[in-house]
This record gives structure tokens, sequence and C-alpha cells, in this order.
């Protein structure tokens, strides 16, 4: 993908009117905006199922009765037409919450798979999240803003009323990359491209606002990615891990906002040759915990096989970890592959150490097998090399989380073009 | 250009006076944009040595106490302006650190020479006001710890009329949060304007945020801070000359109540 950064001089000389100029810049921005989305993949607590998101399509596998299931979706509302961004099924398996581009939250239920609510956002979502106890889903847009919307016992039943979600706190002006609630319910976390990660008391009536700030956990040197909660036996609240751009996984008390341990990945996997759009270490994209804490999983740009999203399901000491995209412009399929692997062999207890590392599983011995696999991966085989799926999606990962330089008159353009509401 | 900074902090050090026109800026800026302007990771990197020298001169004898916890910036002018709240502020209470943050470059270099000048001049006085360039709007955290702040200053803030602006409106229910967080409980936050919409529009985020109580009228005429919202900036003294009216929101920072 090219360079996004262009320079244009002052004083330019118009070539041609105005309106061409202007029609021609939006099929541009159309086809660069068609930012790529990575492929996500997620398990339900209890592994009775996984989920992968690419593009705008769901697929899901349910591991219990080792076949395929298709989502039912409400026929009376929008289904979901663009990049989905994220996937998350809660901690009680009872829902799994899908959101992305096409600024629709849905909520679908685990049991019977029908799609019970669905949520308009004002803007494109970049993060959701459900509280544990089932009660609500928060969701959070580019802008900034996290809303919350009340799940109800009722809404299985009910056809589903469009209930518009309320705004409980905002990150100001600045993509909110990740949102996690605490193991214990009490505080809601969320990470944004400015460095920050923001803890917020979760109040026992959150739909009248999320007003009181725990801490701030300021310390990464670059956009946050990703962070996770872990809870070890015998410790009261937890702690947080997260990833950054800045190449680290660092270890908070979220509690005080205080910065524990800095890991600097990139270094210690000894990386030499990278070779990004700036010197130093790969950003880390992507990471998930046990949740006790005593396994940490981290994803960081290289390699042949580069899981854009993964997922540990501790109960059976797997990992699983998707490679794909939507909208990879080096690949001509529009069928959007992805390519899923599973590792093995994680131990509970450090002292279980029999010798054995942790092994990635061939094909054949994944759980779902190659049923699975032809339903995640969405061929039936898989006849590009992963070399060449991970090369594109690669490329198109870099560019993500950097901040755009747009050009003088798409700059305009953009402006004019923007959706503004009024908002208190 | 380095040259004409140079005489300018000759001339400051000195103890003269900046002139205004050298430093004509525009009166609005964007807070969305991503300016580039360094920020400290957390308030823990932020640069006491070199805003608050007096203080904090590495080795300083007898004026820091080697036990007592060390100072904190504890007064807050967010768009500060030309800094005439800083300068009033600054005698009365000479113990306390007050920080400004400005988003314009050029007035914040105004800023900087004037201290530089009123310090010359002054000796031993205006040691606890500085200026810093950023967007207080994202970066409030950075500069400041939980609760480290007793006041919070937003003085005749840019009332952004158009309905699409509003977002840009430094005083948000969103925002209070962060101010929430920054100013200690008991703390206290003083808003004026003399555009009457921004004033209702600001009073009653303060009104509506569940952390914010409003500051009786009898403590308000005992506050001598109070009378220097109107009188000690530029855009005040401006508004009395025209003889416009002023509308002022003062609230105390108060813990969640309980349901």
């Amino acid at each position: 993908m090219e360079e996004t950064t262009e320079i244009v001089s002052d004083g330019g000389d118009e070539a041609a009117p105005a309106a061409d100029v202007e029609n021609g810049l939006i099929e541009e921005e159309k086809n660069m905006d068609g930012e790529v989305a990575p492929a996500l993949i997620s398990i339900h607590p209890f592994e009775k199922s996984v989920v992968v998101a690419v593009g705008s399509e769901l697929r899901l596998f349910n591991l219990e009765g080792n076949c395929s299931v298709s989502l039912i979706d409400d026929p009376s509302g929008p289904s979901h037409s663009d990049a989905i961004r994220s996937i998350n099924f809660g901690p009680s398996g009872k829902f799994l919450a899908s959101a992305g581009d096409d600024k629709l939250v849905k909520i679908w239920e685990t049991s019977s798979w029908h799609c019970i609510r669905t949520v308009s956002a004002d803007k494109r979502v970049s993060a959701v999240a459900i509280s544990h106890s089932g009660q609500y889903v928060a969701f959070a847009d580019k802008f900034g803003v996290v809303w919350l919307v009340g799940l109800d016992e009722d809404d299985a039943k009910q056809t589903k009323v469009d209930k518009k979600a309320v705004p409980i706190l905002g990150h100001y002006c600045s993509i909110i990359t990740r949102l996690e609630f605490s193991p214990d319910e009490r505080f809601i976390a969320s990470a944004n491209r400015d460095f920050k990660i923001r803890i917020t008391v979760f109040p026992k009536q959150p739909l009248k606002g999320a007003h009181e700030i725990q801490s701030f956990c300021l310390g990464h040197k670059d956009f946050v990615s990703c962070f996770a909660f872990a809870c070890p036996p015998g410790c009261a609240h937890g702690f947080l891990f997260s990833g950054s751009g800045d190449s680290t996984v660092r270890l908070w008390d979220f509690i005080s906002g205080l910065l524990l341990a800095t890991c600097e990945v990139g270094a210690k996997v000894g990386l030499l040759q990278y070779n990004g759009t700036e010197d130093g270490y790969p950003p880390v994209t992507d990471l998930c915990v046990s949740s006790d804490g005593s396994i940490i999983a981290v994803v960081t740009l290289e390699d042949n096989y580069f899981p854009t999203s993964m997922v540990l399901s501790f109960s059976k000491q797997r990992l699983w970890m998707v490679m794909g995209a939507s909208n990879l412009p080096t690949l001509s399929t529009t069928q959007l592959p992805t390519r899923i692997r599973v590792m093995s062999g994680f131990h509970k207890d450090p002292s279980d150490y029999n010798g054995h590392d942790p092994i990635t599983l061939e094909d054949n011995e994944i759980p779902g097998g190659k049923k699975l696999l032809s339903e995640l991966q969405g061929s039936s085989d898989v006849t590009m090399e992963e070399a060449a799926l991970a090369a594109a999606v690669k490329s198109s990962m870099r560019n993500m989380l950097i901040k755009k330089e747009y050009a003088l008159e798409r700059r305009e353009m953009r402006k004019r073009n923007r959706n503004d509401r009024k908002r208190r | 250009m380095s040259s004409n900074a140079d005489t300018a902090q000759a001339k400051s050090r000195s103890g003269r006076l900046p002139r205004k026109r050298f430093y004509r800026a525009r009166a609005h800026s964007n807070p969305l944009s991503d300016s580039h302007f360094p920020i400290p990771i957390g308030p823990a990197d932020f640069d006491y040595c070199h805003h608050y020298p007096y203080f904090f001169a590495p080795g300083s004898g007898g004026r820091s106490d080697g036990d007592a916890p060390p100072r904190k910036v504890r007064f807050a002018d967010i768009g500060c302006g030309f800094g005439g709240l800083l300068v009033g502020l600054s005698p009365l209470f000479p113990d306390t650190l007050m920080l400004g943050m400005e988003l314009r470059d050029k007035v914040t270099e105004y800023v900087k020479e004037r201290i530089l000048a009123l310090r010359a001049s002054n000796p031993g006085h205006y040691e606890n006001i500085s200026v810093v360039r950023t967007n207080s709007m994202k970066y409030l955290p950075n500069y400041f710890e939980k609760g480290q702040l007793s006041k919070m200053f937003f003085l005749f803030p840019d009332p952004h009329f158009k309905e699409k602006n509003h977002r840009r409106r430094v005083i948000s229910l969103q925002l209070l949060d962060e101010y929430a967080y920054a100013l200690e409980v008991g703390g206290i936050i003083y808003t004026i304007t003399d555009v009457e919409e921004l004033g209702d529009w600001m009073r009653s985020c303060l009104e509506d945020h569940p952390l914010f109580g409003a500051v009786p009228e009898e403590e308000l005429e005992l506050d001598p801070v109070v009378k220097l919202l109107s009188s000690a900036t530029e855009e005040g003294q401006k508004v009395a000359r025209n003889g416009g009216q002023t509308f002022r929101a003062v609230y105390r920072r108060i813990k969640l109540e309980e349901e």
C-alpha cells in the first residue's frame, strides 16, 4: 500500500474544474479509506463455540456439536454491511456483541443465535464490550465517546425497539481502541490512540453516566492497541496488561494508575531487521492474558504467520489465532480468506513444565478439525500461500493506527462532508 | 528567527516587558488538531525545575524543605491568554505554584517573556507562576495527578457559536470528568464569560455534573479570587470598558453522592 502522506505546493494551479477534482477525490477517498479491517477471532468462555469476523461476515462454528452455525438475524432490521471491528462474548457467555464500520452494534443470544438487539450508533464503532452480569453492552466510537445500552431479560422476547444508547464518558477527540470491564465490574477501562488508558468507575446506575475517573494509566509512548485484565489468585483487584505501538507490554495497578513493569517486546524478541516506516521496533498489535495472569500471549508485526487477532481458551489451554483482513488491495479474490491456527501445550503451573514448549497444532488436530477450518476460513482449501496473505495483511496493518496526513484539498472536502450532530 | 528570540529573552531578563504587538496572534485556535508540541508522559515527568527554578533549583538549600513533600502546581489557568490572571494571582498566593495552559504558540511565548521580565524587575516575586503551551482538553491528565489542583480557571473561553462547533467548547459534561479528576474534593472551578448563551451552557453543564456543586453567593463574596475574574485579564478589562455584562459560574468539586 502506498505511503499516505502527500505534499501539496502552495498556490497551485487549478488544472481541472473544482467539481471534477472533488468527485475524483471522493472516489479516491472511498478507496483509501476503505481501510483494511483485520479479521477477528473470539471464543465462547466455556469453549462452546468459535467466532471469526472478517469484513462484514460473521462465521460461527459450534465446537460442542462439531458443526457450523448460521446466525439468525432480525429480518426487520439492518444486517452488518461493512467491516466488523470488534466482537466480544462477555464473560457470562450468554451474548455475543458485534460492531463495526456500518455504525451498528448487534447483540446475539448464544443459545439460539438470534440477533436480539440492534443498536444504531452515530459514528463508526471501534470497540465493544459486555459487562460480566450480561446486563450492559458498552461500545466506543472513533470520536472517543463510550456508549452504554442496557439489556433486559425481556429483550429476547420483545420485538426489537431501537432504543438509543446513552453516552457515558468520552476521551476528547481520540479513537478508542479497546474497551473492557474489570473482572469485578466495578470499573470500565478504555484505551485510546493518544497513548492513554482511562479507568472509570462503573457506577450502580451506569445509564446516568460514568463520571468518576479512577485513574489514568500513563506511560506508553505510542498508541495503546490492546489491553487485558488478569486476576491472579489471592489478589484483590487484579492487574492490567497493555500493549502499544511503542513495542512494549506494560503491567499496571489500575486502581492507582501506577506502572508496575514494562516489557520491551521488540528488544526481547531480538528483532534486528524490522524495516517499517519508522525506525524502531514493531508495534504490539494484540495480546491476550489468561484469567489468572499466568500466561500472556503477544503479537507483533513479524513472521510469516501473523495473527490479526487471537484469544486464549485457558480452560483447555489453547491459543486460537486468525490471520486475515478485508479490503486487501493486493489480493484479487473477493472471498475474504482467513487462516486459522491453534497452539496448545501451555502450562497452568510453571512447575508442571515437562520439557515441552507450546506447539502449533496440525490442521486435523484442531478441535473441530477440517470442518471448522472450512467454515471459519471461508474457503474449502486455502489456495493462496500463507506468506502472500501475511505480507498483504502486514503492510495494511502498519498503516492502521498511524495518524493519516491528508492533502490540502482532501482536508477541505472532508470538512465539508463531515457529519456533526448536536451534542452536549 | 532565533536571533529575535534571543533579543526578546535578553530584554525580558533586564526587566523590560514584552510588547504585545510583536506577538500578534489570532483569537481562535482549533483544539481538535494534533499540534506538535512536547507533552510529558505523566505528571511525574513535568519539568518543575524549568518552570519554577526559584523553588526547584538543583541543590537549593533553605528554600525547599527536605522533609516536606515536593511542591506541586495547585492552580491551573486553562486558556490563560496573555497571562493577566496569573500575574494578578501570584502576589495573593506567593507560596502556591500556578500554571497557565495556552494553545496558541505566540501567545505562550508572550507570557513566558512577561513572566521572565517580571521576575527580573521584582526579585523574589512572580516565581510561582509559569506557562506551558499545550492542549488542555486532550492532555490535562499528563500534567496533573488525581486531586492535585485546588483551583481551576476558565476565563472568557472561546464560545464556538455554531452548533457544529459546540464540541470544541472547553466546558462540557465529558471534559468535566477530567477536570473533576484533576481537582481535589473541595477544589473550586471558576468560569466567567461575557456571552450569555455560553454562560448558560457552562452553568448547566456544571449543574448537571454529579461531581460538582454550586458555591453559595455568600462564600463568593469572601473569596479574593472572584474579583480578579472580571478585572485581571485583558479580555475582562475589554468587557468592562465596553460596559458589557459578565456571567459567572463557580462550582466546587464534591464527592459522588451515593443513591
